[in-house]
């Protein structure tokens, strides 16, 4: 049984933004997910590392995740997961008038990855942007992709979530605990204006930078770049970010509900950011929604950041778990700290 | 609230969050050694302590909680002084 009542706010708690959906309304039209072939598991692991299958996956619930060889970019699994989102939603790139790419992990500081895909795709003109906001960036953009629909700007949207995440992990004992928990991935929605009653109801995004030492990449507090850190490795506080997820999970999916105007027992399907499976179980415990209504497929790809909702999302769809007028829950935190949900109804 | 606490409702809370026997949920237990709760368990195990009494754990009280004293103190203080008000 879902929470009925307002969850308990602590006195220093972050405080939220939401925002019930405005002007002309948007969905979701096609979804696609790409993740590179070779699988590393929690055995290979242990030979390259102090570890042990049983205490990973007691911690995070992972077994494998998906390793782009050397060399792959993150410009790829991009292509690869656009290519599949567009075919899913029956246009083509050149109907594109925006696209948006999340990633924490570009293959340079520029040209953005939105652009490389529109040379890839031949397919000028679209205003084109990526943008970071480590493992909450598929929210952000579509809620940017929700933003340009209202108001007109755009038409057809691609967003995407691209990672290639092991070029930031170190496998040896230095590795910081990170290595088991990362893998590479990419996923893609196409968002387009709306028929019926489907769409994006509602929005809870936010951010709070002074939690930004919680997780990093390479050089603090200078950064990579500035401290020239020719490998940054990523390095999390984990017990900080587990307080942190399971509260801001269940206080965003409560939020979104209220300003969506219903309740949590009407969700159908919660597809969070597959962070740890303990964050994922805790926070689904704690709204009181039961597993068969969480998507979930971090055992097979750990946590792919800004992919990981678009992966379990098209997983979702593929295994006939979303059907028109379901409501679905997509909620995501990151590093930043970053946090974003939506409440929609399926198209 | 009740004027009293019962050490028995915390043993129960804590055994089911811990996926332990509530009589091995004793004031000198440590959460590490004797229950086998790692650092997500305990941050489980204080969510749930605070949702159900109504209290806040401070920060800087969280690196003193070792055992199930530790955690039944701070309850009992801050049931004390709700008293007092």
């Amino acid at each position: 049984m879902a929470i009925t009542s307002a969850p308990r706010v602590r006195s220093d708690a972050l405080p939220l933004r939401t925002f019930k959906a405005q002007g002309r309304p948007s969905a979701i039209y096609g979804v696609g997910a790409y993740a590179p072939e070779s699988k590393l598991s929690n055995f290979d692991l242990e030979k390259m590392f102090d570890t042990s299958d049983q205490w990973i996956t007691e911690r995070t619930g992972i077994r494998t995740r998906h390793i782009a060889e050397a060399g792959t970019r993150t410009l790829d699994l991009a292509r690869e997961a656009g290519s599949r989102a567009l075919a899913a939603a029956g246009i083509t790139a050149q109907d594109l008038d925006t696209i948006i790419v999340g990633t924490s992990t570009p293959d340079g500081p520029f040209p953005s990855i939105a652009c490389r895909l529109q040379d890839e795709w031949d397919a000028p003109g679209a205003y084109a942007y990526d943008l970071l906001a480590a493992c909450t960036s598929f929210v952000y953009g579509l809620a940017n992709a929700d933003a340009a629909i209202a108001s007109g700007r755009a038409e057809n949207v691609l967003v995407i979530g691209a990672e290639v995440l092991s070029r930031n992990l170190d496998y040896t004992q230095r590795g910081t605990g990170t290595a088991v928990i990362f893998g590479d991935g990419a996923g893609a929605a196409v968002v387009r204006p709306a028929a019926g009653s489907a769409g994006f109801k509602a929005w809870c995004l936010g951010g709070d930078g002074r939690g930004y030492e919680q997780v990093t990449c390479g050089n603090v507090p200078l950064g990579a770049y500035a401290a020239k850190d020719a490998n940054p490795i990523i390095n999390m506080k984990g017990p900080e970010v587990f307080k942190f997820a399971v509260d801001i999970f269940l206080r965003q999916a409560y939020e979104v509900c209220q300003t969506a105007g219903i309740s949590l027992d009407e969700i159908d399907l919660f597809v969070p950011h597959q962070a740890n499976f303990r964050i994922i179980d805790a926070a689904a415990r704690r709204i009181g929604l039961p597993m068969e209504k969480v998507a979930h497929n971090i055992d097979e790809y750990g946590n792919t950041s800004s992919a990981s909702i678009p992966l379990a999302l098209e997983e979702a769809i593929r295994a006939g778990r979303v059907k028109t007028g379901d409501k679905v829950l997509l909620a995501g935190f990151g590093a930043g700290l970053t946090w974003g949900a939506t409440l929609l109804e399926w198209a | 609230m009740s004027d009293k606490l019962d050490f028995s409702e915390l043993q129960r809370l804590a055994a089911e969050l811990l996926g332990v026997d509530p009589d091995d949920v004793q004031r000198n237990k440590s959460f590490a050694k004797d229950l086998a709760a790692d650092s997500l368990d305990l941050v489980e195990l204080i969510n749930a302590v605070e949702d159900k009494y109504d209290v806040e754990l401070p920060e800087e009280r969280l690196d003193g909680m070792k055992n199930i004293g530790d955690l039944w103190a701070f309850l009992e203080e801050e049931h004390s002084r709700k008293q007092e008000v």
